[in-house]
């Protein structure tokens, strides 16, 4: 019997005019009701301090015409291209045609990346977002190891960011010390913040943990901005030392840099020492992951995620594996926010909320899990795709949680849709992430 | 002492509020274990529409406050539970046997589309409404010239989560979606297999629980005077917090946890720091699932191998 | 405890909430021996083993478990993955618990974690790629792959465990808790699921661990002709308590034990069998 490689057959295909009609009108006239008043009026405080209002049935209308035109194009959509959820409908040849060219898109991404600074020498703008990029991508590897290895959900992730960003710009504005010597302990402290509030909460599992470190990111953040003459509160940390290339600064003076290479100085100088900076930063947290998974602590994380029972009943002491996850994934945590500290100059609570920590978790659980090239690929389509939607204002949130809603409906894995073994006896089977747990906590 | 009898009253006021969203939290775990991430915007999305009903009936012409008030509640009550329905037709029923995260990170999502909604539609700015229901009683005159006062808006709050209390309780224990509801929660497999529609009833809790959320809604902006956009995210982690003390999954354990949140905030408010106010819920949160995880009126929960 | 005995449960009681689920449980397992905890549904066998096992806390009683060199641990004290560690006691479970999205080999490379860890010196010598680390993880490997030769796993070591088939799941369980190199291995309901010829092999691999290795068994079990193939000592529970005790022959003519399995009670268990045989 042989198997249809094909779109993947759901209710018979007659195309049903009247069903879908219904369908486009019960949606029409629930989002009328929805946006009557949201939409349909607008309040505002008046001149005189108390509550007005305007009429704006136009874009009501607008609205409603296109939930309506909206509702027929899904159903037409669904009718051609099989229910929502089908990546089987991409014929084997070409699916291997792509296993094997994705086993260069890894390498190809690499040295294309080493290169933009090359390239684009000139368009500041592509350099700072390729620098914001890479920061995403290193926080993205860093959260993977607890949410991606050890299924751990964490949502405060932005407390470990914040904590190597504040010890960093405290440090640098109070004791002096040069960055290098700062992100490292940037990095400790993180790490020890993980530990401290992994240690109390670590028996909680799934939904609740998640919840729990949500609250601990919201807590930093509101003793940050309270706690004014250590953090100076709303203010923020200002005058945050650049950094240096082993002491030697990159400005336009005589000890700089550029004269002491004898060539011509510019800003630019700075921009593509940070790109490096970030990458080498990033470089060394897939590494150092890469090389974990093979140890057994990391293969002790990702059992963890797979059956945490099994694991204690293999003698295996799960607080402290799960511990080692936080602090880690905390620790790398800590050395992207030192490296934000620096780049800007200048940081406040309000780089740190909780939408951070749910931009992250939506980077790692769309790049599939535990994956380290999903998690780059989804870093660069989520941020690149934030960019490209400046433009829209303060529509970007908005479209920003429907993208995840979407996304979680089609593609709730994440993309890279297998998992690498970390030791093999013949060969190295990847596997269906159908079959990989995701965690409980 | 007065200053305290003040602070308490104030503190079971506020904890009311924070009760009726709590149910819509606790409601919604018991059913389908989920943490509904935008059950706290969907209570921002309720005070939005009462603000607005309240501003066309009163630009109508309308003065007979009782008569305001009521066709505020119901209009709220129906279109805030309209919005929990169409949230959970779009992004949670499409995830029901996904995996875990998934329902939880199109949660997020779904909280980020309320607010930013409300935010583009609305202006970003506060909107305030002169008090509609003032005056009030004065309980006590101390000697120190402070006096406890016991406002109408108080009152009103407080009966109205009362009375809803009371017809929702009803509705749990004595009706046939109640009894659904309670099947549902234990074995949903099961349910099925005994004719109960367990769409429909998984539907129906969030649409009540949105419609106790709207009445929230509109408790906040007659008791404060104003609404804003973001008032959703920590109201909604507060009333979370309240749903797991009283003990997940039991309804009047969320009220009782809702009170409780609202008594230790404006205590906590009154005798030691406003600005920490947020830490002191965000914590209580912490110490209640570290030590006392299944909260005071949850069952005990033992782990099967 | 005598030399011979390897585990002894004394008085132990289980309480949850109201219910009494084991009550003043009293056995004793001998060393490099197969004991069968047997039962009707119910009996409370699961929760005895829990219990050993580490991860109920005992209501009453005590669990000691003493090791070759002499050495009694008290089991009821330990918590769970201690239990695994010190106690050297291995487990298996009804529902089989493996690591679904991880290969046969992984699973049982994950038994030897504390093994590995110890050698890779909390993975600091492992980050640099030290050659003591090195050596052990070959070691490791070794084990593992022998263990597969023995369940006749060895060609899928490299598959997902998630994709086997559920006789050789059940296999690769009692691979991967052996990987744990324990001194008692306790099996739930190993057999559950298996057929005849399965389940014959599974006897097979029990007898031999048993020979070659000297590793003591504790096994609950429901199908018969494995219990009674294999087992040197068999211990009968019902409603938490125990109603027989000896070889496989007494507790077969037991009719306590016959009445328990029927739901009648005693003496309608001897008017079948002296009607019968």
């Amino acid at each position: 019997m042989k198997a249809s490689t094909s779109k993947q057959q759901s209710a018979p295909s007659a195309l049903n005019p009247g069903f879908i009609l219904k369908k486009a009108v019960i949606s029409a006239a629930v989002a009328l009701v929805l946006f009557s008043l949201m939409v349909g009026l607008r309040t505002e405080a008046g001149p005189s301090g108390q509550l007005i209002y305007w009429t704006r049935f136009g874009d009501l209308a607008t609205m409603v015409a296109g939930v309506f035109l909206g509702s027929i194009a899904m159903e037409l959509l669904r009718h051609w291209w099989g229910p929502v959820g089908t990546d089987r409908f991409v014929p084997p040849v070409v699916r291997s045609g792509i296993a094997v060219a994705g086993r260069l898109v890894a390498p190809v991404l690499l040295v294309f990346t080493l290169l933009v600074p090359v390239i684009f020498y000139n368009q500041r703008y592509i350099l700072d977002l390729g620098i914001l990029v890479l920061t995403y991508v290193m926080l993205g590897w860093g959260l993977n190891v607890v949410v991606g290895l050890a299924g751990l959900l964490d949502l405060g992730y932005v407390a470990f960011y914040a904590v190597g960003a504040y010890s960093y710009a405290l440090l640098a504005t109070n004791f002096d010390l040069s960055f290098w010597v700062c992100l490292p302990l940037a990095g400790i402290l993180a790490a020890l913040w993980g530990v401290l509030l992994g240690f109390p909460v670590l028996r909680l599992r799934g939904d609740y943990l998640a919840i729990v470190t949500l609250a601990f990111g919201e807590i930093i953040r509101l003793v940050i901005i309270n706690w004014q003459s250590l953090t100076g509160g709303p203010n923020g940390v200002s005058g945050i030392p650049r950094p240096t290339l082993f002491g030697i600064p990159l400005t336009a003076d005589e000890d700089g840099l550029a004269a002491k290479l004898g060539i011509e100085y510019s800003p630019t100088h700075r921009i593509v020492f940070l790109f490096y900076l970030i990458l080498a930063l990033a470089l060394l947290t897939n590494w150092v992951t890469i090389r974990l998974r093979r140890l057994p602590i990391g293969r002790a994380w990702e059992a963890l995620r797979e059956d945490e029972v099994a694991c204690r009943a293999l003698g295996i002491n799960t607080t402290t594996t799960k511990l080692t996850a936080f602090a880690t994934g905390a620790m790398f945590g800590g050395f992207a926010g030192a490296f934000f500290a620096t780049r800007q100059g200048f940081i406040s609570p309000e780089s740190f909320t909780f939408q951070e920590s749910a931009l992250v978790l939506a980077i790692v659980v769309l790049g599939g899990m535990g994956s380290q090239l999903g998690v780059a690929l989804s870093a660069l389509a989520m941020i690149g795709g934030f960019e490209l939607f400046r433009s829209l204002e303060g529509y970007r949130m908005l479209v920003f949680g429907m993208a995840m809603v979407l996304i979680m409906i089609w593609r709730p894995r994440g993309l890279i849709g297998h998992r690498a073994p970390t030791v093999y006896l013949t060969k190295a089977h990847a596997i269906s992430s159908d079959l990989v747990k995701e965690g409980h906590g | 002492m007065d200053y305290l009898a003040q602070q308490l009253i104030n503190g079971l006021v506020l904890g009311s509020i924070y009760g009726l969203i709590a149910i819509g939290y606790t409601m919604v775990y018991g059913i389908v274990g989920m943490i509904n991430f935008a059950h706290g915007d969907i209570f921002m999305i309720g005070g939005f529409i009462a603000l607005i009903s309240f501003l066309v009936l009163v630009s109508f012409g309308l003065t007979a406050v009782p008569v305001i008030l009521l066709i505020v509640l119901l209009v709220s009550m129906v279109m805030t539970a309209l919005y929990g329905w169409t949230v959970e037709r779009i992004a949670y029923r499409p995830l029901r046997h996904s995996f875990r995260l998934a329902p939880m990170l199109s949660a997020i999502g779904m909280s980020f589309v309320l607010t930013n909604f409300s935010q583009v539609a609305q202006g970003a700015r506060v909107k305030p409404v002169p008090p509609i229901i003032t005056g009030g009683y004065t309980l006590h005159e101390g000697s120190g010239g402070f006096i406890v006062q016991l406002s109408n808006i108080q009152i009103v709050v407080v009966i109205t989560t009362v009375v809803l209390l009371a017809i929702f309780t009803w509705l749990v224990s004595r009706t046939r979606l109640g009894r659904d509801m309670r099947a549902c929660e234990q074995d949903q497999t099961m349910a099925a297999l005994l004719g109960v529609d367990v769409d429909r009833t998984i539907s129906m809790t969030f649409v009540i629980g949105a419609a106790l959320a709207a009445v929230a809604g509109m408790m906040y902006l007659l008791y404060y005077g104003l609404v804003d956009f973001f008032m959703g995210f920590v109201a909604g982690i507060k009333a979370f917090t309240a749903a797991v003390l009283g003990g997940i999954g039991s309804l009047p354990g969320a009220m009782l946890g809702g009170l409780l949140i609202g008594l230790i905030e404006t205590l906590w408010s009154a005798y030691f720091s406003v600005e920490y106010k947020d830490v002191a819920a965000f914590s209580i949160l912490i110490v209640v699932l570290i030590f006392l995880p299944t909260g005071l009126l949850g069952r005990p929960e033992v782990e099967k191998v | 405890m005598s030399r011979d005995q390897i585990l002894e449960v004394d008085r132990l009681t289980m309480r949850f909430g109201g219910i009494v689920a084991v009550q003043d449980l009293s056995f004793a397992a001998e060393r490099k021996k197969i004991t069968a905890l047997i039962g009707p549904n119910g009996a409370g066998k699961t929760t005895v083993f829990n219990c050993i096992t580490g991860f109920y806390k005992p209501s009453g009683g005590a669990i000691r478990l003493s090791h070759d060199d002499g050495k009694v641990i008290a089991l009821e004290r330990l918590n769970d993955f201690r239990i695994a560690k010190q106690a050297k006691v291995a487990r298996t479970f009804q529902n089989i618990r493996l690591f679904p999205g991880m290969t046969a080999l992984e699973n049982l490379m994950v038994a030897q974690h504390n093994a590995l860890m110890r050698a890779s010196g909390f993975t600091l010598l492992g980050l640099i790629g030290a050659p003591v680390y090195r050596d052990a993880e070959k070691r490791a490997i070794d084990l593992a792959t022998d263990w597969l030769k023995r369940v006749n796993l060895l060609d899928r070591a490299d598959d997902a465990a998630g994709n086997f088939a559920y006789g050789d799941q059940r296999r690769l369980e009692i691979a991967r808790a052996m990987c744990t190199e324990p001194a008692l291995l306790c099996l739930d309901e190993p057999a559950a699921g298996l057929n005849a010829r399965e389940s014959a092999a599974l006897s097979e691999l029990l007898l031999s661990i048993r020979n070659e290795l000297g590793t003591s068994i504790l096994l609950i079990e429901h199908d018969m002709s494995v219990v009674m193939e294999i087992s040197d000592h068999i211990v009968v529970m019902d409603h938490g308590v125990k109603i027989a005790e000896g070889s496989p022959r007494e507790v077969r003519d037991d009719p306590k034990v016959i009445a328990a399995y029927l739901g009648t009670d005693e003496e309608e268990a001897v008017a079948v069998m002296e009607s019968g045989s």
